[in-house]
């Protein structure tokens, strides 16, 4: 691709096609739907972190005269005891169904046991206090150390920890180990001259949408049953669904409402399944909205991790040497993003010797959900502290020392493929001359530098775009827009059709009005949605020189299509879009344009961090002072949406950094369930976040993208992690980089 | 559901009346930001609400010759737009200017803040730093009581069921004196106070000639302490002065160790904010 290519809109700031609706309050999110007839369901949930079910009644919450429906584990028909007695159990299903209802056992604070439909919201929730549980209490399992010490209790006694080279005869709540390896470790650091070797823990944390989960659901015994929420993927929604209930694809309609922040969280199924379990006994509507405690108790949230990393380098700064073990989180059921972390945690170096190993962990803590580039923030973490450490160390300049190391073309990954085009020199570079890394640091200020690596994925993606007879058209796509991608398809279709923006509406339409569309995730719909949306748009424009050729007699050959016309070669006709539209009656009928694709060649996306910070050294507060993200975007479609990328990264991994945390009591039970004790960044605890976009274009992309959604929010916690360390000269292990932990770190150093 | 009665009256005598004759759970209604998020937490519950912020001077705040009458309804932006008050009282204003954001202080007031009586209230260590007093009215007539004497316990207060409180009175401090206030949060907003302290002190000659040091969040009730203002008195406030303050400000907490904080943590941010709240009080005293 030309650097030189001048685009009409791409690279454009413009209105956002999604502005309007929401700043005035039109746009509906997932808790604005109602329907006629319609009831309210609530969940009972268990008071414990980890129990037996002993008894579970809920014949006085039935005799309720306002209660319709009583949903349970059992109402799941792939699941169910009939299921599993059959042996036609689907046990892949097993986890995901008894985490949105229990099963014989609660396996975290919050865990939904029943769920009630009523005909008030009052009434549901009365109705929940009829219910009779008795409970035989176990030990809750808070923490790695405590899942996997000797005398741990066990979360699941079918559970036997796969990956390791004999299969293990005992029940464990490990439920997988991974390895990777590349090249000799112990050759390497035999060659080091320097070698650091640190632990290193992440707290559990929440994606903190604002939007709690929602749904209106409606079962239709004949028909089509609809499903109204907010959601990252409402296909994959109507897949868990059907398979849950037993359903087939066409039986189920998902309509993704306008989503108010997902970041991974909104992936999967909580209240959709029940609450089409509720609407089909009662034969009504059904709505079910969590509330912000059931939001921090029950969904979400991101693997707390620890994690041992070893790094050796010789003592010109050539590294030799990497090797880390990461435990993760997964909370009440396998599944944490273990596999994401090992295979991420060192590709920003091109390095011959690597070895990494994983550890997937059980814990009493609700299920994990993705959060922005799932599991590479809590790895990363850890490797970038190593690597500043080994650059003080060496007395090199961070960036120069991960200049000399980076990972560009060629690079051999840890994971698998070699890397084809990617800008994480460019990145350094970019921060070297920064204004920020410029500036000199003010006393008592420390700075950090960290570098940070995501995949992105490609995938399925269908869109649809219908042309109207006055040249208009509506872009029918079906990827839940969470960080601007309508405005980016708008954008590369007017670019693709030559026409101005506001002839196009982008609609993110239901399951029903477009082919399939994988989750809204892995930074994916830039990239792979914008690819079927060129698709699309090529097949209009073939359409459009067909009909032209029609109309003047020629082969579709003999016409070119140029900034928004058809031109006849064999004469000196030419037709606007609009014109061609015009006449589409007379040449064959309206105008359709079809993309189908499994989108390959999805772009890694580098970046690199620098955080300055001022550390109160009587109270422990961290202020951030100045903060600057670099990122590779590939070719920003629309710039001030990735910038937005890049600071809500930043501002969400320091978050993560700085006062992000679960607290937990003794008994298992989170004590800060709101976001007044579960410490968000506010606006104004941030610095305004400079950015700079790299553009290192992706070659398997008509522009050039590369997903920019995730990798964001990787490099903040070992940015801010290694600006506190630098401001109070002491080593930093442990996140949150909370006032009482870093005064307390201030404090037995005796200062 | 269960029922609610709302009641505005337009006048103290109105409002006297009204909750004299109202039985049950009865609650005033200034601002809400409290009481609001109460009720949705008990929405079964019946109850009687008197929504006070209808009657004029309940929201108002006079400057006399002698006091500041704060109206304790008077919503905290009203307040801290209010120049010649903050003049008088900077740890007040300071303090109110602290309570959730810019739009929670277009509702919350710091009569309601007493009120609500939490033991992280912002504006509570303030008013006893003034020597507020409470004038609080009920059937029987009006009664004065001191601001340090207000609040009785988490979440309870001296007022009995039939009585509110219908001003707040703040003499106008002495020549050369001035307040401060200071709480820990781990953000800049939004948050509840770790720890809060309040100081008034008076100067004389380069020297403090009274003082009182008010600290917040670190005991069932904002605690007035004369040891840590004993420390001060007398001195020009220098740094062994100012450590001590702090020591005596830590000795006298007996907080809590909770999500927001520990013991340990809360006992030396306490010292810490009392030192510098006391230094930021004195450079005041010594400009006015």
């Amino acid at each position: 691709m030309s650097e030189a290519k001048q685009y009409k809109y791409i690279g454009q700031r413009t209105i956002r096609p999604d502005g309007f609706d929401k700043v005035t309050g039109r746009a509906n999110y997932g808790a604005d739907l109602s329907l006629p007839g319609m009831i309210w369901g609530k969940i009972l949930r268990s008071p414990h972190a980890h129990a037996l079910i002993t008894k579970l009644d809920t014949s006085k919450a039935e005799a309720h005269p306002d209660v319709l429906a009583i949903a349970r584990f059992e109402d799941f028909p792939t699941v169910n005891a009939a299921a599993f007695a059959e042996g036609r159990q689907d046990k892949g299903l097993v986890d995901l169904a008894s985490n949105i209802l229990a099963d014989k056992k609660v396996l975290y604070h919050g865990h939904a046991l029943v769920a009630v439909a009523a005909r008030t919201e009052a009434a549901a929730a009365q109705a929940l206090q009829l219910i009779e549980v008795e409970y035989e209490v176990l030990p809750p399992v808070m923490s790695i150390d405590q899942a996997i010490s000797a005398d741990a209790a066990i979360l699941h006694e079918d559970m036997f920890t796969q990956g390791l080279a004999e299969t293990p005869s005992a029940a464990s709540n490990i439920a997988s180990r991974m390895e990777l390896k590349k090249g000799d470790v112990d050759a390497g650091f035999a060659q080091a001259d320097v070698i650091v070797e640190r632990e290193f823990s992440t707290p559990t944390v929440h994606q903190g949408y604002i939007e709690p989960h929602a749904t209106t659901v409606r079962f239709d015994e004949n028909g089509t049953s609809t499903i109204w929420c907010p959601t990252q993927g409402h296909f994959d929604v109507r897949a868990s669904t059907a398979r849950l209930l037993g359903m087939e694809l066409g039986q189920i309609k998902v309509t993704a409402s306008e989503i108010g922040g997902g970041f991974g969280g909104k992936t999967t199924v909580y209240l959709e399944p029940v609450a089409l379990i509720l609407s089909r006994k009662a034969g009504r509507p059904v709505k079910m909205v969590m509330t912000r405690e059931e939001v921090f108790r029950a969904s979400g949230p991101a693997s707390a991790s620890q994690s041992r990393i070893k790094i050796g380098a010789k003592k010109d700064g050539t590294l030799v040497a990497m090797q880390a073990s990461l435990y993760y989180e997964a909370g009440a059921f396998k599944g944490s993003p273990m596999g994401p972390g090992c295979m991420t945690v060192f590709t920003p170096y091109d390095v011959e010797n690597m070895w990494v190993e994983g550890f997937d962990v059980v814990v009493n803590k609700a299920k994990v959900a993705a959060y922005r580039a799932p599991g590479a923030p809590q790895a990363e973490f850890a490797a970038e502290m190593v690597m500043n450490e080994l650059a003080e160390r060496l007395a090199m300049d961070p960036i120069d020392f991960r200049l000399q190391n980076a990972a560009k073309e060629g690079t051999q990954t840890l994971y698998g493929p070699k890397l084809k085009a990617v800008g994480l020199v460019e990145c350094l570079q970019a921060a070297k001359t920064s204004k920020q890394y410029q500036t000199a640091l003010a006393e008592g200020e420390g700075r950090g530098v960290a570098a940070g690596f995501w995949f992105n994925i490609g995938g399925q993606s269908s869109v649809i775009i219908n042309m109207n007879p006055d040249g208009t058209g509506t872009i029918l796509e079906g990827s839940p827009d969470i960080g601007g991608s309508r405005a980016s398809m708008q954008m590369m279709a007017a670019e693709e059709l030559g026409i101005p923006l506001d002839r196009l509406n982008p609609i993110v339409t239901d399951t029903e009005h477009v082919a399939y569309n994988q989750t809204t995730g892995g930074s994916r719909t830039t990239f792979a949605t914008g690819m079927a949306v060129v698709e699309a748009c090529q097949d209009i424009v073939a359409q459009l020189k067909s009909r032209a050729a029609a109309m003047w007699n020629v082969t579709s050959e003999q016409v070119d299509w140029q900034d928004g016309s058809a031109i006849n070669l064999a004469g000196e006709d030419k037709m606007t879009l609009a014109e061609v539209c015009a006449i589409a009656e007379k040449t064959g009928g309206q105008i359709s344009g079809r993309g189908n694709i499994n989108a390959r060649g999805a772009g890694p996306s580098f970046a690199v961090h620098l955080c300055d910070v001022q550390v109160d050294r009587d109270t422990g507060k961290t202020d951030v002072v100045r903060y600057t993200a670099i990122q590779d975007a590939g070719k920003a479609i629309h710039p001030g949406y990735v910038e937005g990328q890049y600071q809500g990264g930043a501002a969400q991994g320091i978050g993560w950094a700085l006062n992000e945390e679960y607290v937990y009591d003794q008994n298992g039970i989170m004590e800060n369930a709101g976001f007044l004790d579960y410490r968000i960044p506010l606006a104004s605890d941030l610095p305004s976040i400079d950015t700079i976009i790299v553009e290192v274009p992706n070659s398997f992309h008509p522009y050039g993208v590369r997903g920019v959604g995730e990798t964001g929010i990787v490099p903040p916690l070992a940015a801010v992690g290694s600006a506190v360390s630098n401001a109070i000269g002491l080593p930093i292990t442990a996140l949150p980089c909370s006032p009482p932990r870093v005064l307390k770190l201030l404090q037995d150093a005796g200062q | 559901m269960a029922e609610m009665i709302y009641q505005s009256p337009k006048s103290i005598e109105e409002a006297v009346n009204l909750l004299a004759a109202s039985s049950g759970s009865v609650n005033i209604l200034a601002g809400g930001t409290d009481l609001i998020i109460q009720m949705q937490a008990n929405i079964d519950e019946p109850r009687v609400i008197i929504d006070v912020k209808k009657i004029a001077e309940m929201t108002q705040a006079e400057l006399t010759e002698d006091a500041l009458l704060l109206g304790p309804s008077m919503c905290c932006a009203a307040l801290t737009a209010r120049e010649d008050i903050k003049a008088l009282f900077p740890g007040l204003v300071e303090s109110a200017y602290l309570i959730g954001s810019s739009q929670v202080q277009g509702r919350a007031s710091v009569g309601g803040n007493l009120c609500n009586s939490s033991p992280a209230a912002d504006t509570v260590p303030a008013l006893i730093a003034l020597n507020a007093m409470c004038q609080i009215l009920g059937p029987g007539g009006e009664r004065t009581v001191k601001a340090e004497d207000f609040v009785t316990g988490v979440g309870r207060n001296c007022l009995a069921e039939d009585e509110f409180l219908r001003c707040i009175e703040i003499p106008r401090p002495e020549p050369n004196t001035a307040d401060a206030y200071l709480r820990f949060i781990p953000r800049t907003e939004m948050d509840i106070a770790v720890a809060g302290a309040a100081v008034s002190v008076t100067v004389k000659d380069g020297i403090c000639s009274s003082a009182r040091v008010v600290i917040g969040a670190v005991a069932p009730t904002a605690l007035l302490v004369p040891e840590a203002a004993a420390c001060l008195i007398g001195t020009d406030l220098g740094t062994a002065d100012l450590s001590a303050a702090a020591a005596a400000a830590t000795a006298a907490a007996t907080p809590i160790t909770d999500r927001r904080g520990t013991v340990e943590f809360r006992k030396h941010i306490v010292g810490v904010l009392t030192k510098r709240a006391a230094s930021i009080a004195f450079q005041r005293a010594k400009e006015n």
